[in-house]
């Protein structure tokens, strides 16, 4: 394996860090001014890079011919497939931002920077191989998003949402790496084939305890939980245009590494985590969707909804076969289109005054005053609930239907039965927007580039999108099916 | 033909279509004219069929229609098939709902509902005529299953009216209970026969006769079981004894209804059936026997109760409860020939009567307690004509040496002595009852006409009459609707007012009785016609032709025999009660009127007990109608609101609130408790791993 294979197998990572060098130095010297040159440029980046991703889409590089740098690093269709997911959530990022927080008058060039070191920490987490990938990865998106959720500085709110996400942060990292340690430290290496390898079929407590340590740090990042008692406050303090980037592509990024972690490093001790997984999983569903029915908020209510989705997820990845894990990705497809969409929709209700509306309360009696956002947002509240002829029903149904084709009947009758639950608040949503008195607040929805994002969010998880779900099994389960010839 | 029997079958369903769906936006005359002209053309069409029939020797003939159902060795289509039997029916049923639609243009005229009743009448004589026509036991069951629902939809027509509404609901539960037990014998017929056909099962039934069964634990004779299955479903839709409590109450109907429904058509159903499959009864002495005994009982029984009533419809209804009866002995001494006669007979007279009682009622501002009648036939000639006819035909005057007289002297006379040369002991038994009975027919149905035509006006006392004698007519166009419900017998449940109503109530209060419209008096002369001729012209054809039935029905030819040798004291024994019933009234009633009150006092206990109709209704109560709801109400307070609701959904429900404000307060916003929430989780994990 020499150094220009590798560097070509990192080509989009190469792309961002090059961009991302570039888009600090010209913020610096360029100044805030120059802001709506630095986004685009960013974006375009980000594009770039995704484009570089797309031929590892079709599986074309697998085995030891995706590893970079001795092992280290994949780039593999399951890596690019997660990629490219989040590279698009976090251009939808960046270019939602200048109308938000240009009415503050807080959009500043390294806001686009940010996204991009910590879009360059998610791609290198979904490629980690090794332990120490691993943590580089995560860390680098880690305090790229402390500074994110704190970007509006000087409003407590989003300060505060630094401070807690960075603290809790800081204190699952350190559960990360003790974990690691103890994994070093029992197996004698940090590869994860080694680890798995140096497991062989039992392991001795002190791994298994490394194991549910990496997998708790992990849990953090995915707001599985226990673990999630960040995201409620994180969510709801951050600028809304960072909720939508944490909602969307870390989420993606951690889910992934943690199945990769799971089934490569640990593929020989399912029956030691699958438990805690599933338990996990269902705690998710249920705490997800009890926090948020009393939810007058609605980045909060949004919050508790990607709690709920977490714990769909995870469903895929009890599994723990090849299905699980296909169905698990194109969760993620889904989950992140209705993620950026109904967050997108938020960010284009506001008042005259440019306030934006964030209570349930505010949105009383919008299919009066905006019918597009609100029939936009009855489309994205039906398909988060899991109805029929939209596309979150379809996501909700590989999951469950790889649950039950591994034998894993009771969770998938328990998250059904759970997922009514949901369907509460989502559906009161719809309620509140169609049938309440129409709240007095004026409504002006923003333009221009939030809506091109939602109608296409839209049109996809729309019953069109249904045209889509063949190609997308595909490569879900070619990119899947990456994961399981390597272990 | 196989046009004409689609035609006259389906021309009533589609006309009850037009004018349901149709309704309001189609208007009153529209509804009337459809339903009405498609039941005279229905009718126009049967006559020939039936006429033909007369003529001998008539040739069962089938109309496919449809597919319907093909499972495993089960398969069966809608099928109409026409026979003697058949055709006697399509006259019956075409000929009366086609006058009833007619009087009811008269009758219902003020009710703001019209085309609902006009649709129901119709949609009733399509479920009929499919009754009658059908060539399986499935489809007669769908034919069955309509008349009830129409039967239900027409009792409960007025359903602002509590009291027609709870009517509906029993006639609807009660017969459920005759159909459990007409559908437990369907599934032992297809059981044992192994097909629904009708033709195949008559011709697969002697075969079987003398089999076992195994039903409820014992071995019993297949053809008893089965046929005393089939007569529980009779019993039911014919009101006989035991099953017979919801007729009188579906008096709650309009009356042309009762008439075509509750007397001349539905509850004749269960005779019809019963004939439909004599081939099969008569390889079951049992059930025979059974069929005989409850005929009898119920003919006697219904006929105690008419005696006493008040209410001019109820007497009626007894009275049809009880002749009922005789056609149900008739066909269970083996006569069906002569059931099937009195069938006939029946309907005409019966429906006069029903018809001329509505007409009484139309006239006297919907009053129809008889206390409140009197001297009614000066005022109301036309219809004291028509109940004349009828009460002459139904208590059977005739002239025996003659071989003439009233429609039910030749069919009520050819049942007693069916009975009687039947020569068993249930032919004896079944003899002296309805001789008994036909002396009570007699003397309830005069006490009816004296009450009524005869006498002083004591036409004061009646609430409805002052109402109209006081007030303008013309305001009280609502009253049809239901609004003022007719007083029931609850005024004379107490027993001291069962004599004619004291002077005090006695007099016209000003009220001057109208004849009917022409429209209710055309059906009264056609039925008169029908209850004069039709005994007369037919019972040769009836009673004596097996070339007539030509194999529909099971024809004893040793029974006519028997039944023409019979003594002469038999023949002339009808005729004799009759007087004597008509003697009695003659004397409680007109000689001297105070009689029967006196007589009451008398055997006050007695009379309590029959005035009570026997107390059914109060032993049903007490056996099943309160078990029943205090079952329900354990159901639905213990079992329903108790556990089902308390730990289903509103369990469920409380449950995700409470857990939602866990929920909520864990989220206290404290650093620290989200750290302690994580660690605890990690803890968790690592013992459970630890096991």
């Amino acid at each position: 394996m020499n150094l220009t294979a590798s560097l070509s197998l990192i080509a989009p990572e190469l792309v961002l860090s090059a961009s991302s060098l570039i888009l600090l130095l010209m913020a610096a010297w360029m100044g805030d001014r120059h802001t709506q040159t630095i986004s685009w440029l960013a974006a375009l980046a980000l594009a770039a890079a995704t484009i570089l991703a797309v031929p590892a889409l079709s599986g074309g590089a697998s085995g030891l011919s995706s590893e970079a740098f001795g092992g280290q690093f994949r780039a593999d269709a399951y890596a690019a497939f997660a990629k490219i997911l989040i590279y698009i959530a976090a251009i939808a990022s960046i270019l939602v931002a200048p109308a938000f927080f240009e009415r503050l008058r807080a959009m500043r060039a390294e806001y686009p920077v940010l996204i991009v070191l910590a879009t360059i920490g998610m791609s290198i987490m979904v490629s980690a191989n090794d332990l120490m990938t691993l943590y580089i990865g995560l860390e680098l998106n880690s305090l790229a998003s402390y500074v994110l959720a704190a970007f509006l500085r000087n409003e407590t709110r989003s300060a505060e949402a630094g401070l807690k996400y960075f603290v809790l942060g800081a204190l699952a990292s350190g559960i990360l790496l003790f974990g690691m340690s103890l994994l070093y430290g029992f197996t004698g290496t940090t590869n994860f084939a080694g680890i798995e390898s140096a497991l062989g079929g039992g392991a001795q407590t002190g791994a298994l305890f490394g194991l549910i340590f990496v997998l708790a740090g992990l849990a953090f990042k995915i707001s599985a939980v226990p673990f999630h008692m960040w995201t409620p406050d994180v969510y709801e303090g951050a600028p809304t245009p960072v909720t939508l980037f944490f909602a969307s592509a870390p989420k993606v990024a951690a889910v992934t590494l943690t199945a990769r972690v799971a089934l490569e490093a640990f593929g020989g001790q399912v029956e030691a985590w699958r438990q805690i997984v599933v338990f996990a999983a269902l705690a998710s569903i249920v705490v997800g969707a009890l926090g948020a029915i009393g939810q007058t908020n609605l980045k909060r209510l949004l919050a508790y909804s990607s709690i709920n989705n977490v714990g769909f997820l995870l469903i895929g990845l009890a599994a723990a076969s090849l299905a699980g894990v296909a169905a698990m990705l194109a969760y993620l497809v889904v989950y992140v289109a209705m993620t950026l969409g109904s967050f997108v929709a938020l960010l284009l209700l506001q008042d005259r005054t440019g306030e934006p509306l964030e209570t349930l309360g505010d949105i009383a009696g919008l299919s009066s005053r905006s019918p597009g956002v609100a029939w936009s947002l009855l489309v994205l509240m039906f398909s988060l609930a899991g109805i029929p002829p939209l596309m979150g029903f379809w996501a909700k149904f590989v999951v469950f239907r790889a649950a039950v084709e591994a034998d894993l009947l009771l969770l998938a009758v328990i998250g059904i039965a759970a997922s009514v639950i949901g369907a509460f608040y989502y559906i009161k949503v719809v309620k509140v927007m169609f049938f309440d008195e129409p709240a007095d607040r004026e409504v002006a929805a923003a333009g221009g580039v939030n809506w091109a994002i939602l109608i296409a969010a839209v049109l996809f998880i729309s019953p069109l999108g249904y045209l889509l779900t063949g190609w997308l099994g595909t490569l879900a389960n070619t990119a899947a099916s990456a994961l399981f010839i390597a272990a | 033909m196989n046009a004409n029997i689609l035609l006259i079958v389906f021309l009533p369903l589609l006309a009850a279509i037009i004018a349901g769906l149709g309704n309001r936006a189609l208007g009153n005359v529209a509804a009337k004219v459809v339903t009405t002209g498609a039941l005279f053309v229905s009718c126009a069409l049967s006559w020939p069929i039936f006429l033909q029939a007369l003529g001998g020797g008539m040739e069962p003939t089938v109309v496919p229609v449809l597919h319907w159902v093909t499972s495993g060795d089960m398969r069966f289509d809608w099928a109409l098939r026409v026979d003697t039997l058949t055709a006697v029916m399509l006259v019956v049923i075409t000929s009366v709902s086609a006058l009833v639609h007619l009087y009811s243009w008269g009758y219902m005229d003020e009710d703001p509902d019209q085309p609902r009743f006009f649709a129901y009448l119709s949609l009733f004589t399509f479920a009929m005529l499919m009754l009658v026509t059908a060539d399986n036991l499935v489809q007669m069951f769908f034919g069955w299953e309509g008349v009830g629902l129409a039967s239900y939809l027409l009792i409960g027509f007025w359903f602002r009216k509590p009291s027609a509404n709870a009517a509906a609901i029993k006639a609807f539960v009660v017969n459920r209970v005759g159909d459990l037990g007409f559908m437990l014998g369907i599934f032992g017929t297809f059981l044992v026969f192994g097909t629904v056909s009708i033709p195949e099962i008559l011709a697969a039934a002697p075969g079987m006769a003398g089999s076992t069964i195994g039903f409820l634990g014992y071995r019993v004779d297949t053809m008893d079981v089965l046929c005393i299955l089939l007569f529980i479903g009779a019993m039911g839709k014919s009101a006989q004894l035991g099953l017979h409590t919801w007729l009188p109450d579906a008096m709650e109907g309009p009356t042309p209804v009762s008439a075509l429904i509750h007397a001349a058509t539905m509850v004749t159903a269960g005779v019809f059936m019963v004939c439909r499959l004599s081939p099969m009864f008569e390889t079951a002495p049992v059930a025979l026997a059974f069929v005989t005994f409850i005929g009898a009982a119920t003919c006697l029984f219904a006929a105690t109760i008419g005696t006493t009533q008040w209410d001019i419809k109820r007497v009626i209804a007894y009275s049809t409860c009880s002749q009922l009866g005789y056609m149900f002995f008739a066909a269970g001494v083996g006569a069906y020939g002569a059931a099937m006669f009195h069938l006939f007979t029946h309907a005409f007279f019966k429906a006069l009567l029903f018809l001329g009682a509505g007409s009484v009622i139309h006239a006297m501002h919907h009053e129809q307690d008889m206390r409140f009648y009197g001297a009614l036939r000066k005022h109301i000639p036309l219809t004291f004509a028509a109940m004349l006819m009828g009460t002459l035909a139904i208590t059977g005057v005739g002239i025996y040496w003659l071989h003439a007289g009233f429609a039910g002297f030749h069919s009520k006379d050819a049942i007693l002595e069916a009975a009687f040369g039947r020569g068993n002991e249930m032919g004896q038994f079944a003899f002296w009852m309805g001789a008994f009975a036909a002396l009570l027919t007699s003397f309830y149905s005069w006490r009816l006409m004296f009450l009524t035509f005869w006498g002083k006006p004591r036409w004061a006392g009646s609430e409805h009459i002052q109402h109209a004698a006081h007030a303008d007519h013309t305001a009280h166009a609502g009253h049809a609707d239901g609004d003022n419900p007719p007083a029931q017998e609850n005024a004379g449940s107490d027993v001291h007012h069962s004599a004619p109503h004291p002077a005090a109530h006695e007099g016209t209060a000003g009220y001057h009785p109208h004849e009917s419209p022409l429209s209710m008096l055309i059906p009264l002369g056609v039925l008169s016609l029908g209850a004069i001729f039709a005994g007369w012209l037919f019972s040769h054809a009836f009673l004596d032709s097996a070339a007539f039935w030509n194999g529909s029905i099971f024809y004893n030819e040793g029974l006519i025999h028997a039944m023409h040798g019979v003594p002469l004291w038999v023949k002339l024994t009808a005729t004799v009660v009759m007087l004597l019933g008509l003697f009695g009234a003659w004397l409680a009633y007109i000689r001297n009127p105070s009689l029967p009150g006196q007589f009451v006092d008398q055997f006050r206990l007695v009379h309590r007990f029959v005035f009570n109709k026997w107390y059914f209704d109060e032993l049903y109560d007490f056996l099943f109608v309160r078990p029943a709801c205090w079952l329900g109400r354990m159901f639905w307070k213990l079992g329903d609101e108790g556990i089902i609701d308390r730990f289903g959904p509103n369990g469920v429900a409380a449950l995700v609130a409470q857990g939602s404000g866990a929920a909520r307060r864990f989220q206290s916003g404290y650093l620290y408790s989200y750290a302690l929430v994580m660690l605890l989780g990690l803890l968790a994990a690592l013992t459970w791993v630890m096991m």
